[in-house]
């Protein structure tokens, strides 16, 4: 009985998943639209339907807490569908408050990279939760932590803008990118804005799943892949904050940071653990 | 109901002539008064900038007979002779006529095609003619059309969106790199037309601090006046320049006077703030290696020549999607227009009313002595506008309600005996 119960949420599950990707690939379309023609029309579109896929993968969060009365973020791809949910969510206040319509046609495609690739870890089979998950330090230490990485893809993003303009202003080659994206202020102040928002986001993540670590492994640090892999992503951003408000570091090379950065944070998210195994690879480990 | 357009422009007509037939456009109140009161000219705006005159009006009648009065109009009102503007005056009615206000209104008919001003202008006309009633049911939709049908142009094609003349294009490229201008400083070294137009169009963008330096003190002085800036001494110029967001350089100078290391040391000490420069001078004054510096941008006149020329192609190319625009709405509102002919009805009342008029006009006139033309001419308004303001409601009535609700139009025409009129 509790099985096919289970089976029942997991089908459910997946419908409602397929759903929300779909409502995204629909704002996405429109984002890009926007792109093309700049009709207010198109980004305002893209802009809603995104949200209406919010709520549905809002509405997937809460549905998959019951099953299993845990956090959902016990394997890869709830991680994954977890980290894509804090990404359009930051990017919807994001818009509301700053208004950068374009910026939907760099990020709702990269959440929809997100959420594919989360599909491809779909599980059918349901998973044992391993009992050190069991604890109020996940949602916290996940989420402080997600918030800081959502933060950075919005900075890659906005990095990616910057560069095409750049490299328009600088090879005084304009095409009509040039009237479709931001001026290179905005999207450098864009850039900082979501550097300094993001930065104190991770350091808390770190901090908290180094307090969790003690509770669980008994050590505050056991400089497993994840934790070392978060320390570089940390170090990353540290110092080009630390470039940006002593000698300047901005523009072109701030982009290239902020690029690079979100590399390594996809890295310590998915190489990490499907690469290198060690404390946090809650999938391939069976036993604590 | 049809509409009918006359006028003239940079097309068909000189400046002096343009000049002699234009209107005040804070004082349109007589002009368009006068237009209403040609019996065949049922609604009026007048349209007057620098580049054209135009009459748009609505009628009932024959438009042969519009055309006239518009003709005669003209040239009394400017004192002029029908011979002298009739060459340059061109005419438009029915689609042609609402082709012609919507291409204006989306600045396909500019001098400058896709200039932003006019539609400002039209837009402005229109609101006088509002405030001198002198517009209607029809022309009021008609010019709230073609309000929409140059936002359209302006939403849906990159017919305004790039600058077609150099200092346009180094205003539009200084925003593209710093957004908002109003906080940024600019220095202008040197003087020249070229120079002094950009710094115009920064000004015009809300640019407060211009710093202005020149080898000869006083010309720099006065500068400094037209523009409100501050006036940097010749040899002090580097002292500030680490503060300066856009420098603009036009000497005469035969060399190098920005060097590649005083902008180098002059980033470093804006930690890396991007600056614009923009080299006028020919030859140059600037090192062109600076650019290869991050965060500055150098401009000169062949790179922004290079832009004007590309956006000039790109709009020419965004015309014909405009004009394309412009086609399907011209079709959609006369579609419009033609359901909005006017009864048999509505003509009979007003002929009748109108006959009337000149009949009683006649009778009391002929035998009023001593009575001055001036006199003669105010009767005649005054009546004419008693007869228009009586007909107003009723007109509108057949208009809108009319014929369509199966309004009992004979009695109508019985009550005002219009049938017998008929036989008469």
């Amino acid at each position: 009985m509790q099985i096919t119960l289970l089976l029942y949420f997991k089908q459910i599950d997946l419908y409602l998943f397929y759903l929300t990707l779909t409502i995204y690939c629909i704002g996405t379309i429109n984002f890009l639209i926007y792109l093309i023609k700049p009709r207010p029309l198109f980004s305002l579109l893209g802009f809603y339907i995104t949200i209406i896929g919010f709520v549905f993968h809002s509405i997937i969060l809460i549905f998959r807490y019951f099953p299993s009365a845990c956090f959902p973020v016990t394997d890869l791809h709830q991680s994954l569908f977890f980290f894509a949910w804090c990404f359009v969510g930051v990017f919807i206040i994001f818009n509301i408050k700053h208004k950068i319509p374009v910026l939907g046609s760099f990020v709702t495609p990269l959440a929809i990279v997100l959420l594919i690739s989360s599909a491809t870890l779909f599980t059918q089979k349901p998973v044992q939760i391993p009992p050190s998950l069991r604890s109020i330090w996940l949602p916290i230490h996940t989420t402080l932590a997600f918030l800081g990485e959502a933060f950075f893809g919005l900075a890659f993003c906005g990095g990616l803008m910057y560069l095409i303009q750049e490299n328009q202003i600088k090879n005084k080659k304009w095409s009509y990118f040039l009237h479709r994206l931001p001026s290179l202020q905005t999207l450098d102040d864009l850039n900082y804005l979501c550097l300094s928002l993001g930065f104190p986001f991770l350091t808390l993540g770190i901090i908290t799943g180094s307090i969790w670590a003690e509770y669980a492994w008994g050590s505050y640090w056991n400089w497993d892949p994840k934790e070392t892999w978060s320390l570089v992503t940390w170090l990353i951003y540290a110092a080009l904050l630390h470039g940006r408000l002593t000698i300047g570091w901005r523009g072109r090379r701030a982009a290239y940071f902020l690029i690079i950065g979100f590399a390594v944070v996809l890295f310590t998210f998915l190489g990490v653990n499907l690469l290198l195994p060690g404390l946090h690879s809650y999938d391939s480990f069976t036993s604590p | 109901m049809n509409i009918i357009v006359a006028g003239l422009s940079h097309k068909t007509a000189s400046i002096e002539l343009r000049e002699k037939l234009s209107f005040s456009s804070h004082n349109l109140t007589t002009p368009l008064k006068e237009l209403v009161n040609f019996p065949a000219i049922y609604e009026a705006i007048i349209l007057s900038t620098c580049n054209r005159v135009e009459i748009a009006a609505c009628t009932a009648a024959d438009s042969e007979k519009v055309i006239r009065e518009i003709k005669i109009f003209l040239a009394d009102f400017h004192k002029l002779s029908l011979d002298e503007i009739t060459p340059h005056l061109y005419f438009y009615t029915g689609q042609d006529a609402i082709r012609h206000v919507f291409r204006v209104a989306s600045s396909l008919d500019s001098m400058i095609v896709g200039e932003p001003q006019i539609l400002g202008q039209l837009k402005d006309a229109y609101r006088s003619a509002v405030a001198n009633k002198t517009t209607g049911s029809i022309l009021n939709r008609f010019l709230h059309k073609a309000f929409s049908v140059a936002k359209r142009v302006r939403s849906e094609t990159d017919i305004a969106s790039s600058a077609v003349s150099i200092s346009f294009a180094a205003v539009e490229l200084a925003r593209k790199i710093f957004d908002n201008l109003e906080d940024k400083k600019i220095l202008l070294i040197g003087a020249g037309e070229m120079a002094e137009l950009v710094t115009r169009h920064l000004v015009s963008h809300m640019v407060k601090e211009i710093f202005i330096t020149n080898r000869t003190f006083e010309h720099a002085l006065l500068l400094a006046q037209e523009f409100g800036g501050r006036v940097l001494k010749f040899d002090e110029l580097f002292e500030s320049f680490a503060q300066m967001d856009i420098v603009i350089s036009s000497t005469d100078a035969h060399d190098i006077v920005i060097t590649y290391e005083k902008i180098a040391k002059a980033l470093h000490a804006r930690k890396n703030k991007p600056m614009f420069l923009i080299d006028i001078s020919v030859p140059r004054n600037i090192d062109p290696r600076v650019h290869d510096l991050p965060n500055v941008y150098l401009y000169n006149v062949d790179d922004l020549d290079g832009i004007v020329e590309k956006n000039r192609q790109v709009r020419e190319k965004e015309a014909n999607h405009a004009e394309d625009i412009v086609e399907e709405e011209q079709m959609r509102f006369y579609v419009w227009l033609q359901q909005q002919e006017v009864t048999p009805t509505i003509i009979k009342l007003k002929e009748k009313f109108e006959s009337i008029r000149l009949k009683e006009i006649e009778k009391t006139l002929s035998h009023w002595e001593g009575l001055r033309e001036e006199d003669k001419q105010k009767i005649n308004a005054l009546t004419h506008a008693i007869v228009n303001k009586i007909l107003h409601d009723p007109i509108n009535f057949l208009k809108t309600k009319g014929e369509k609700n199966g309004f009992p139009i004979e009695e109508i025409k019985k009550i005002f005996n219009l049938n017998d009129e008929e036989d008469a």
